[in-house]
């Protein structure tokens, strides 16, 4: 009963091998079965169906904002006026904590598009408001500028464009 | 029989835990060197593969429960949504489907084991007790959960089972009423069944915890059913047994992985495809295949009040077993009557099974009320058995046995000795 190995079974490292080649497929055969039980809190195929959608900018009158839900989140649609463009377009960048052109950050300049999710902690911030004339944020006091960029507050960024893209003069494609 | 530990540690974090809570040793008695049996065989790996299955069921379906909307109008359509579009939602709900059946089929053999073995007998009654309720609580939990599709099965299932307490005199009614929270199964009805399917589980392994609790104490019953008389009749747990049930898992899960892939809806029925309609009942409803033999029983009985009686009193007799059974000795391999009435109940549950899944009609009726008949003859004789049956001649001891026939195996052709009976 001692030695029940048998036969030539009398090179240690055999048994070595055995032990980790058993523990090694053991170890790849929980990480398998472990892994759909994880991938299951990821997005499901009709959340990601879901995830881009189109907009008619031909209602929104110069001066006039809309809001629509993308990915759950609200994004501001804002027909800008020529002076909240010359604004945004004339700011210096040394003045801004997170430096972006407004001509990256608006393909026509008349229409801004922003994820509309204060980058600090979350919340939505309120249109046309704080000192810069842009938007201000409620919960913590961040204040963005007509570009929706940070200027003042404690959000470390500006406000994030989505990707989009014009279908036609009047139409865009969020996501 | 978790006994004294002899567990030791140099490490400094472990001893500053084992000081103040002693889960160390505690692991150490009962899963390392906890003393087992030297001749356990392979039946008795049903108690670990209970236990694996049991976890199972609770991680897979707390992972659905995130996906399952509770709600009459929303229910089929959030199975559904976890069938086409959860990332591995097929999977997880197939493991928990078809992981509710192999459960089954491990305690169901697990039961009958114990049965054979004679494992309900003192000193384990309340062991075997405990077993009862985990049996009868999964009962209760598979079928709340077997409703939760809300698919036509669903649903005329439950208000099959739920009309069982109508039966009760005086009161049926009104019972009937307070389980469905209406006057029909409806919404309330599904909203409490998913409530309470989330919670029996682990009420549950509350119950395990206890059966395991009762089963350390004197330690596992075996094969020779004769108690152990020292150290040279028993094993450390680990690595032995840790190493068979390990084995074990593995042929079990090869089984499981088969029916998941190749047959998920074999244990199945279409008809719980077809999302619930209250207003038309499906042409033949059968309840999940575990159910059967005690549904063969129900519909036996030509009266509402009694059948509901014989099927409760189906599962209920097995309180008693171990006292109905007079015999002292444990092992039906040394009780030769006994071996014989235990296989004739056993093809009897198949039978009722059988039945169950038919159509009241025919030959059936009469065929399921000889095989209830004979379901109760069972426990009505066991007590005289234990009077007249001459036992074989038992072992000295669990060491002497496996070593002289090499296998643990009867003694064949000893002279049968009346000494041993009860």
């Amino acid at each position: 009963m001692a030695d029940s190995t048998g036969g030539d079974g009398h090179d240690p490292s055999r048994r070595d091998f055995l032990y980790v080649a058993a523990g090694g497929l053991g170890v790849v055969g929980v990480a398998g079965a472990v892994w759909p039980m994880i991938d299951q809190m990821n997005p499901s195929q009709d959340v990601l169906a879901l995830s881009s959608i189109e907009v008619d900018l031909s209602g929104i009158e110069e001066g006039q904002s809309i809001t629509v839900s993308w990915r759950g989140k609200p994004v501001f649609i804002r027909h800008r006026t020529a002076a909240e463009i010359s604004e945004a377009a004339d700011v210096s960048m040394a003045d801004l904590p997170d430096p972006e052109s407004d001509a990256a950050r608006a393909e026509k300049p008349e229409w801004l598009i922003l994820v509309g999710v204060c980058t600090h902690l979350g919340c939505v911030p309120l249109g046309q408001q704080g000192e810069y004339n842009g938007w201000f944020c409620p919960c913590h006091g961040s204040h963005y500028d007509t570009s929706g960029r940070i200027r003042k507050g404690p959000a470390p960024l500006n406000l994030p464009v989505p990707d989009y893209v014009y279908l036609d003069d009047n139409n865009i494609k969020i996501g | 029989m978790s006994g004294h530990s002899s567990f030791e540690s140099n490490n400094a974090i472990v001893k500053w835990i084992e000081y103040r809570l002693p889960i160390f040793s505690f692991i150490h008695s009962s899963a390392v060197v906890y003393p087992t049996p030297k001749n356990l065989n392979y039946w008795w790996n049903m108690g670990s593969l209970a236990g694996v299955m049991l976890v199972l069921q609770i991680v897979t379906g707390i992972i659905l429960a995130m996906h399952y909307t509770p709600h009459a109008d929303l229910a089929f359509a959030s199975t559904e949504h976890i069938m086409r579009d959860v990332n591995y939602g097929w999977l997880l709900r197939y493991m928990h489907a078809n992981g509710g059946s192999m459960f089954f089929i491990v305690v169901y053999i697990h039961i009958l084991r114990g049965m054979y073995y004679g494992s309900y007998k003192a000193p384990r009654e309340i062991l075997w007790w405990m077993g009862i309720i985990i049996f009868i609580l999964m009962m209760a939990t598979a079928f709340m959960g077997y409703v939760l599709p809300w698919g036509q099965m669903s649903f005329w299932g439950a208000t099959v089972i739920t009309s069982l307490f109508s039966a009760v005199p005086i009161v049926g009614d009104s019972i009937v009423t307070f389980l469905w929270g209406g006057y029909s199964v409806d919404q309330p009805t599904l909203n409490r069944f998913y409530s309470l399917h989330y919670l029996m589980p682990f009420v549950i392994f509350g119950v395990v915890f206890v059966h395991l609790w009762a089963l350390h104490h004197h330690g596992s019953n075996n094969p020779l059913g004769i108690d152990r008389k020292g150290p040279q009749d028993s094993i450390p747990f680990h690595p032995y047994y840790t190493v068979k049930d390990l084995y074990g898992m593995g042929v079990f899960g090869t089984i499981f992985a088969v029916v998941l892939f190749f047959a998920p809806n074999y244990m199945g029925h279409p008809d719980n495809y077809i999302p619930a309609n209250p207003l038309v009942t499906p042409a033949h409803i059968v309840p999940e295949w575990y159910f059967l033999p005690f549904y063969a029983i129900l519909r036996a009985i030509p009266d509402k009040l009694f059948g509901v009686v014989a099927m409760f009193g189906s599962l209920l007799i097995l309180f008693v077993l171990p006292w109905l059974d007079t015999s002292k000795v444990r092992s039906a391999r040394f009780r030769p009557v006994y071996k014989m009435l235990f296989w004739a109940f056993f093809i009897d549950c198949l039978v009722l099974g059988y039945i169950g899944g038919k159509p009241p009609e025919g030959i059936f009726i009469v065929a399921g009320r000889l095989a209830t008949a004979l379901y109760f003859l069972f426990f009505l004789v066991l007590p005289f058995i234990g009077w007249f049956e001459r036992p074989k001649k038992l072992p000295d001891s669990i060491s002497t046995a496996v070593l002289d026939s090499g296998g643990g195996g009867a003694p064949d052709g000893a002279a049968a000795k009346a000494e041993d009976r009860g």
